[in-house]
């Protein structure tokens, strides 16, 4: 069994993962950095980032003020004195991402512009045209080549965390080129693989964001935080899940239901006008939005395709030569990549997942409870976004506590003693269950494809935008069953050879898990808040629910639940108003 | 795992990655491959017509008789064959040439781009031009 | 719908095959399906076995690219419908010029060291603190460089490069259009090192400006006007250095 030694290894590569790899080398340069990334850095999710990220520069803006729309939009369970580190060191790390090059759109006196953005106040999202995270991505990844101290091991997937005596010691990891299975030490571990859309069904996420780091950090005995918290946007394309912008809505489109009726005058959204009126109709709050969805769908109202139900947006109405100078990226998405006019056609709508607001408990410097682990990003769950995150955050958020994390993960690596010898014996463990839970086995009944569709199902169904404790507890029973099952998968591909297949089920059976920790928090938790909406619990339960909901994974596969507080320290729980007359700052933008 | 067969040659771990050679004829696979090539060769029919330039200066320099001497090779009929295909192929290195220009020329005014228009545009109209001026001089003597 | 289409695919196992085959599929035909849709169908109904990249299904992170019917394309923005009509069936391979790991996987370690020998970072001479805000920068000078700051690393330019394919020592369209980018920023102060680099024969030189790698770029980039900017930048240098060799920088 081959062995590489390294002081601080990160999981993933995307924004978080680079930053924190150059806040390693920047504070000690003599300390070796492992970045291990199940695909190259540039192809990472951050790259698909759109809106721009949220930080204080403006006279007139406060950090007050972009620290109270944080935590009003996150309906009061943000860890107050981590929103107050975020908010401060937010601006400073996208100045520093200006200085290593980033190109950041401008005003006309060559100072960085910054744009409206939903729930925020004031103008505070910087932005890179409309591509922010391609561009902040490409940056850092090209910024990590001037340190000698990195080393890249693209396309290896880590399948496990190596513990010993209570701390991490490193992580066993695949490379998809050859087969190999080798465990990388470390002395201080910090995961950044991304959230977990696609164990849903309709999502906004890459086909790599599968949960891995919260499932490895899961399956180690870290607790993870907030799982309950999942975010949708209101129009996602049903097929891809390709975002369409709230700009769509702002410039004039309707959402329509099959009959070819306005529904949302029936949701308390305002009356019907020919032009699009702010907070009314079609531009009021994302989770109202949403909302409405279900229960068009509940009422037979939406259209059926093979994708499920869906509702449109109609922007023929706006004519070609609006839609061509204010909407072109609408236009051109939809032309791309699923082959839809909006000039000519309706384009088919459904409110998709785009973020988990939960993940890997850690503290404002991204340590787990486990020695050794730090996770930052959206993996992390500071928690800054509380019960929902508002939009422009999460760019700077994985750079605040990436650079947090990789600093405090270097300050750690320098005090610890290489690993011991018993971590190769874990190692060869894993390598030989990797061989005969997948490589050698034949004959087994399921496909991985249809223990996904299943899950899918069952998720969409059971923990989507409306839960109750009926529809929760059999998404729960559903995924436990799914679980037994899975152990009768077997695959197709038996090659060592870049083995996607086997990729997949790693994949899949973290997501089974990430899945479980989900249900089972959303229905622990017999409240309403941010993005969790009980139907059976409908109000805010500030008295027995203003805390975070810690699940941990018990050795038997089942799950204990755990409260855990908020910090509050300046601003007190308030009434998130919702409805037409509220200002725009609790929607969650993207 | 799948079976090594013997032909693979693979060793563990080591897989042997598939390298295609590029064929001789890669130009021939593809039009603009073809096109590429063609204007490439164009170059020697250029060469070509700087030669037969010179060789009339040459006449010119040595003599009416030298001069008709010249006249008469050049009605030559494989000559005309081949001047007649050197012609278009000037002609067609002109055009892709002029063609390409805007792409090496990054020329701004007023912080903003000059559209390639204008810049294919120019070259057209400084040939047209200079035809011109040339053709009138030739007319009037 | 129960149209169906025909994909040829391009299976290479090095533990199985010495070369490389075709193998014929037939897959529903919608209208909202690309290429990548069709290889998703088949690796979860038909074949598990078959083995390619993709990641986020809207041509941004530049892991979809292949060969369909000879060209280099981004298989997510690559409409089936497009060649319902062809002769014959819809043939997909990997990116040419670059050695198959398995199916419609390609090593491009070659890319990335090119990639980072260009030096693509931002030089500067002296570092502002970050304290005293951002450099400026107006939108005329961040236009002169925005093109080339779109590349998403697809690499479809490296497949349409003969001179790649035949020199593969040839830096290549996006790793020169990627120095390009930092040239031109007005906030970089390291052309010249990255001159040292690029002005040699792996580098500009050996560009004989086909043209393909701007046809085949899904992003605009124009690499082939990178490069041939370039070339007249590092002569217009040379000029100088041959002239004023104390004074050109």
């Amino acid at each position: 069994m081959d062995i590489s030694y390294h002081d601080v290894l990160l999981v993933g590569g995307g924004g978080a993962g680079l930053r924190a790899a150059i806040a390693v080398a920047e504070t000690n340069p003599n300390l070796s950095v492992a970045v291990v990334s199940k695909v190259y850095p540039m192809r990472s999710h951050t790259v698909s980032a759109e809106g721009g990220a949220a930080g204080v520069i403006r006279p007139g803006d406060t950090l007050d003020d972009h620290a109270y729309d944080t935590i009003s939009g996150g309906d009061w369970l943000c860890d107050q004195d981590a929103v107050e580190i975020f908010v401060k060191e937010a601006p400073e790390e996208l100045l520093r991402l200006e200085h290593w090059g980033c190109p950041w759109s401008r005003d006309s006196d060559g100072r960085v512009a910054v744009r409206a953005f939903g729930g925020m106040k004031n103008m505070r999202t910087w932005f890179a045209a409309d591509k922010t995270g391609f561009h902040l991505l490409h940056t850092l990844f090209q910024t990590t080549f001037k340190y000698k101290s990195v080393t890249r091991y693209d396309e290896w997937f880590v399948t496990r965390l190596l513990v010993d005596e209570g701390r991490v010691q490193g992580v066993v990891a695949l490379q998809l080129m050859s087969g190999r299975i080798q465990a990388i030490t470390a002395k201080s571990v910090i995961l950044c693989t991304g959230g977990c859309g696609r164990v849903f069904p309709f999502t906004t996420n890459a086909s790599i964001k599968t949960g891995d780091g919260m499932a490895l950090a899961f399956q180690a005995g870290v607790p993870l935080k907030d799982m309950e918290f999942v975010q949708y946007h209101p129009t996602g394309l049903p097929f891809t899940g390709i975002l369409i912008t709230e700009a769509a809505r702002s410039e004039g489109g309707y959402l329509i239901n099959k009959d070819g009726y306005r529904y949302l005058q029936d949701y308390n959204l305002g009356t019907p006008t020919p032009q699009p009126v702010l907070r009314n109709m079609e531009l009021g709050p994302r989770d109202r939005l949403s909302q409405a969805f279900v229960k068009e769908v509940e009422k037979g109202r939406t259209t059926d395709t093979p994708y499920g139900p869906v509702v449109h947006l109609d922007l023929r109405r706006l004519g070609e030569k609006v839609i061509n100078t204010r909407l072109p990226f609408v236009r051109e998405l939809c032309l791309k990549y699923e082959n839809i006019d909006p000039i000519k056609e309706l384009i088919p709508v459904r409110p998709v997942i785009h973020y988990m607001m939960g993940g890997v408990h850690t503290d404002n410097d991204g340590a787990t409870p486990l020695a050794g682990l730090y996770a930052a990003g959206e993996v992390a769950c500071v928690s800054i976004n509380g019960a929902n995150r508002l939009g422009s955050n999460s760019l700077p958020e994985l750079l605040v506590f990436g650079a947090r994390a990789g600093k405090a993960a270097a300050l750690a690596a320098m005090e610890q003693k290489p690993p011991s010898e018993r971590v190769v014996s874990q190692a060869l463990d894993e390598k030989l269950r990797l061989e005969q839970q997948f490589l050698r086995k034949t004959g087994g009944r399921e496909r991985i494809a249809t223990i996904r569709s299943e899950m899918h199902k069952a998720m969409e169904n059971g923990a989507g935008i409306y839960r109750n404790q009926t529809s929760l507890q059999k998404a729960a029973d559903k995924l436990r069953e799914l679980r037994e099952r899975f152990r009768e998968v077997s695959l197709d591909d038996h090659s060592l050879t870049f083995n996607t297949e086997l990729l997949a089920a790693l994949e899949q059976s973290f997501m089974l898990d990430v899945g479980s920790a989900i249900v089972e928090s959303a229905l622990h938790r017999v409240e309403s808040r941010g993005a969790h909406q009980r139907t059976d619990f409908p109000a805010r339960d500030d008295r027995n629910f203003l805390a975070h909901t810690l699940i941990f994974n018990n050795s038997d596969g089942s799950t204990r639940v755990k409260p855990a507080p908020v910090v509050i320290t300046r601003w007190p729980p308030a009434e998130r108003v919702y409805g037409v007359q509220s200002e725009v700052k609790q929607t969650a933008a993207r | 795992m799948t079976e090594t067969r013997q032909h693979a040659r693979y060793t563990e771990y080591h897989p042997r990655w598939y390298r295609s050679r590029v064929s001789t004829w890669w130009w021939l696979s593809r039009w603009p491959y073809l096109k590429f090539i063609l204007r490439e060769i164009s170059s020697v029919f250029v060469a070509w017509f700087v030669v037969v330039l010179l060789l009339q200066i040459r006449a010119l320099s040595r003599g009416s008789e030298a001069y008709a001497a010249f006249e008469r090779w050049l009605q030559n009929p494989l000559i005309v064959l081949l001047n007649m295909i050197t012609l278009f192929f000037v002609v067609f290195h002109t055009v892709t040439w002029f063609n390409v220009a805007p792409r090496a020329m990054a020329i701004r005014f007023r912080g903003k781009r000059v559209p390639d228009f204008w810049i294919v545009g120019a070259n057209y109209a400084a040939w047209a031009a200079v035809s011109l001026v040339l053709t009138w001089f030739l007319v009037r003597s | 719908m129960t149209e169906t289409i025909s994909l040829e695919v391009l299976r290479y196992s090095p533990e199985r095959d010495a070369e490389p085959s075709f193998q014929r599929y037939d897959v529903p035909l919608r209208k909202d399906w690309v290429v990548l849709d069709a290889l998703n169908y088949i690796k979860d109904k038909v074949d598990g076995s078959l083995t390619f990249r993709w990641s986020c299904r809207m041509g941004i992170c530049g892991s979809c690219g292949m060969m369909v019917n000879g060209e280099p394309k981004l298989t997510c923005a690559t409409f089936l419908s497009n060649y319902a009509r062809e002769q014959g069936p819809l043939r997909v391979q990997p990116l040419r010029y670059f050695p198959v790991i398995r199916d419609l996987v390609v090593e491009i370690t070659d890319f990335m060291t090119k990639l980072q020998s260009v030096k693509p970072w931002l030089i500067r001479n002296e570092e502002k603190p970050i304290s005293e805000g951002e450099y400026l920068q107006t939108p005329e000078q961040l236009d002169r460089y925005k093109q080339f700051s779109m590349c998403i690393n697809c690499i479809l330019c490296y497949a349409a490069c003969p001179v790649y394919g035949l020199d593969p020592v040839f830096i290549g369209p996006a790793g020169i259009a990627l120095a390009q980018r930092y040239n031109m920023d007005s906030r970089d102060e390291g052309a010249h090192e990255r001159m040292d680099v690029l002005a040699q024969h792996e580098g500009i030189w050996g560009c004989t400006f086909v043209g393909e790698c701007t046809k085949v770029c899904p992003k605009h980039v124009d690499p082939a006007g990178a490069i041939q900017q370039y070339k007249l930048t590092a002569t217009i240098e040379r000029f100088k250095s041959f002239l004023m060799p104390r004074g050109a920088k």
